[in-house]
């Protein structure tokens, strides 16, 4: 050892700690940026709700907690009676439908293309679900308010409501009379809108199994059902929730589309079409007109959703980190 | 481009000594009177060389900004009450009219041919009304051919201006009204489904059979919508026309409502229309930057006088002759140069 040091040095004018130093340095520098970049997100994020906080206080210390169960939404009462009873339960129900109707189908879509489709129609189904996925918020609003109200409006809701006339619970809640601006209009857009998530993570994670896994499979006389059932899906489980999740994020957030169709009522009703409101849509639709207290409510709103979205998506968490406990064992 | 106009203008201002009469003239606010306003100042700037820049932000937010003295002028479709002009040091008055008129969708009705009064449109609206062919509709409309059918309900679902003069309305005609909804720029309807923007209100209209809504009179004119009668304060049916509007803005008693607070819904007269609507123009009695506000008063005069014209083409009303010179007379009194 000493001997090569001995070489190194007399090898010229080099200064080795110097070099070192050199690297440590670009090390370091590199090691702070990154750093850096990812606090940055967590400073916006705390900014944005500190800013939340301080804009919704006037309506914190109006309201307290009764604002969660207020169903009343009256901002021209003196003073304004605000509650969040009604956006938040129209945020909830369209987002549950719309995952109701998104999973199973986006999931179909994936296995369909991964495991059953012929080579020549994988891309064009493939170019489908992307391009659904770039389609602007405000066209499927356009396109649900002129298009696919009136087709629901006069064709499927009436059949739906006459099946489940008489029927309890269900009768209440497909109940009339039939209207192009409901909240079941909402979730089925917002079911369309959040397929390719579903789908194209659905599609890569599905890739990610190894054949070998399946060939075994089929080997042991397994159909494609019980190959898709017992190998991909488990395989695949974190990949699929994590996609799930991301749609259901949107679903929860999604303003413009909705604001169009869901008919903008505060009052909560059994039926599902029936008008009703999310908190993204009120808030879109109410902010630029507001002041005082009611704008104060809104920004209270947005807390919420902001709230309820992390509740919703750590519950997801929660679930996935059980779902791989149970897996191990 | 009047960004640009704005730098160059600027520019020159800089570069001159006296900049006092290139001084430009900023405002803000209400979005219902954005484009008679702005084509006055297009008009003004070829005429005058002087420029105006409007930024349709909402009435709130152009109260906002002239208590903040960061414009000119503000606009706002609902007044401020005389109080709280004086605690800021404001002067208001009415710049131009508007009016807004139910609309329905009704197999076989035409344009004007059906006719409300204020209690009927209040029951609707209220939910105790819900088929067409309801006594009290039939009543008013005893030659009309209604059906038995469920009368979609359709209101606005963004605070506006015209939800505010459409419920003031609702609250002088009916007293049901007033005690249970009341009235606002956004407030809570009992029932209906509500839309975005004009022309989201007579989108639905125009799809949804047996439904009814309100819009500005310009929209529903200009759209060729199924615009109605209504019978006013005087018990006369009246249709929408600008000789109603403007026969309800000389009706109203401007002279002794202090700051121009005067709604125009349900004025007296044989001939008023009952949902008649001004915007009003707010400016400090005492500005920071003077030469800018006299500019803007300029304007303003010179709108009254020569801009009726333009104001009618675009379907607005101008404010009677007999108003205007009261504000001249306002204006001489309270604008200190």
């Amino acid at each position: 050892m000493a001997v090569e040091s001995n070489v190194i040095d007399a090898a010229g004018p080099y200064d080795r700690a110097k070099a070192l130093s050199a690297f440590k340095l670009g090390d370091i520098t590199f090691y702070w940026i990154t750093r850096l970049s990812a606090i940055s997100v967590l400073l916006i994020l705390g900014g944005i709700i500190i800013s939340l906080i301080v804009g919704a206080f006037p309506a914190m210390k109006e309201y307290g907690l009764s604002f969660l169960w207020t169903q009343r939404w009256a901002p021209s009462a003196d003073p304004p009676v605000l509650g969040a009873l009604g956006p938040m339960y129209g945020t909830l129900v369209t987002s549950f439908i719309a995952m109701l109707i998104a999973i199973p189908v986006g999931l179909g879509i994936a296995i369909f293309l991964t495991e059953l489709c012929p080579q020549w129609l994988r891309r064009p189904i493939g170019m489908a679900i992307e391009l659904l996925a770039g389609i602007p918020s405000i066209i499927y609003g356009m396109w649900g308010f002129f298009v696919l109200g009136p087709f629901l409006a006069n064709t499927f809701q009436p059949f739906m409501i006459r099946v489940f006339d008489g029927v309890p619970v269900l009768g209440a809640i497909f109940a009339g009379p039939p209207s192009y601006l409901s909240l079941f209009n909402a979730a089925l857009i917002l079911a369309i809108m959040v397929l390719p998530f579903i789908t194209s993570i659905s599609v890569d994670v599905f890739k990610t199994v190894p054949p070998v896994l399946k060939e075994a499979a089929y080997g042991v006389g397994c159909t494609t059902w019980e190959v898709v059932r017992s190998v991909v899906i488990p395989y695949t489980r974190v990949g699929i929730i994590g996609g799930v999740m991301l749609a259901l994020g949107r679903a929860l957030g999604e303003t413009m589309a909705v604001t169009f169709i869901i008919g903008n009522s505060f009052r909560i009703s059994s039926s599902i079409f029936a008008p009703g409101t999310t908190i993204s849509a009120a808030i879109a639709s109410e902010f630029a007109e507001s002041d005082g207290l009611h704008q104060s409510g809104l920004i209270l709103l947005g807390l919420l959703l902001f709230v309820l979205t992390f509740f919703v998506l750590a519950g997801a968490r929660l679930m996935l980190m059980r779902l791989e406990k149970k897996a191990g064992n | 481009m009047n960004f640009l106009k704005t730098i160059v203008a600027a520019g020159l201002v800089a570069a001159s000594a006296t900049a006092a009469f290139a001084a430009d003239i900023t405002g803000a606010g209400a979005t219902f009177p954005f484009p008679i306003y702005s084509k006055w100042a297009d008009a003004y700037k070829k005429e005058t060389g002087n420029g105006l820049n409007y930024q349709s932000i909402g009435s709130g937010g152009g109260i906002k900004q002239i208590q903040a003295k960061t414009v000119t002028f503000g606009a706002s479709d609902a007044p401020l009450k005389a109080e709280q002009l004086e605690k800021d040091g404001l002067v208001q008055w009415p710049m131009v009219m508007g009016a807004i008129v139910p609309v329905v969708n009704i197999e076989g009705v035409k344009p004007g041919e059906m006719v409300f009064d204020g209690e009927t449109l209040a029951s609707i609206y209220l939910g105790k009304i819900t088929k067409w062919d309801d006594a009290a509709i039939k009543k008013l409309n005893p030659n009309l051919k209604l059906p038995s059918e469920a009368i979609t309900v359709v209101r606005r679902s963004d605070g506006s201006g015209t939800t505010f003069n459409f419920t003031n309305y609702l609250a002088k005609a009916s007293a049901d009204w007033k005690s249970k909804v009341g009235e606002g720029t956004a407030v809570e309807w009992p029932v209906g489904v509500g839309a975005k923007g004009n022309e989201g209100v007579s989108g639905n209209i125009g799809q949804t059979k047996n439904s009814i809504g309100y819009v500005e009179y310009a929209y529903a004119k200009q759209n060729k919508l199924t615009y109605t009668g209504l019978v006013n304060k005087a018990g006369k049916p009246v249709q929408p026309t600008v000789e109603a509007f403007q026969a309800a803005a000389s009706n109203a008693d401007w002279a002794k409502a202090p700051g121009y607070y005067v709604i125009l819904t349900d004025q007296p007269g044989e001939k008023s229309w009952p949902i008649t609507a001004a915007t009003f123009i707010l400016m400090h009695k005492e500005a920071t930057d003077k030469a800018a506000s006299q500019e803007a008063i300029k304007f303003f005069r010179w709108a009254f006088k020569n801009g009726g014209k333009a104001a009618e083409e675009l379907d607005y009303i101008p404010m009677p002759a007999g108003v205007v010179t009261l504000i001249e007379k306002t204006w001489a009194a309270e604008i200190k140069s």
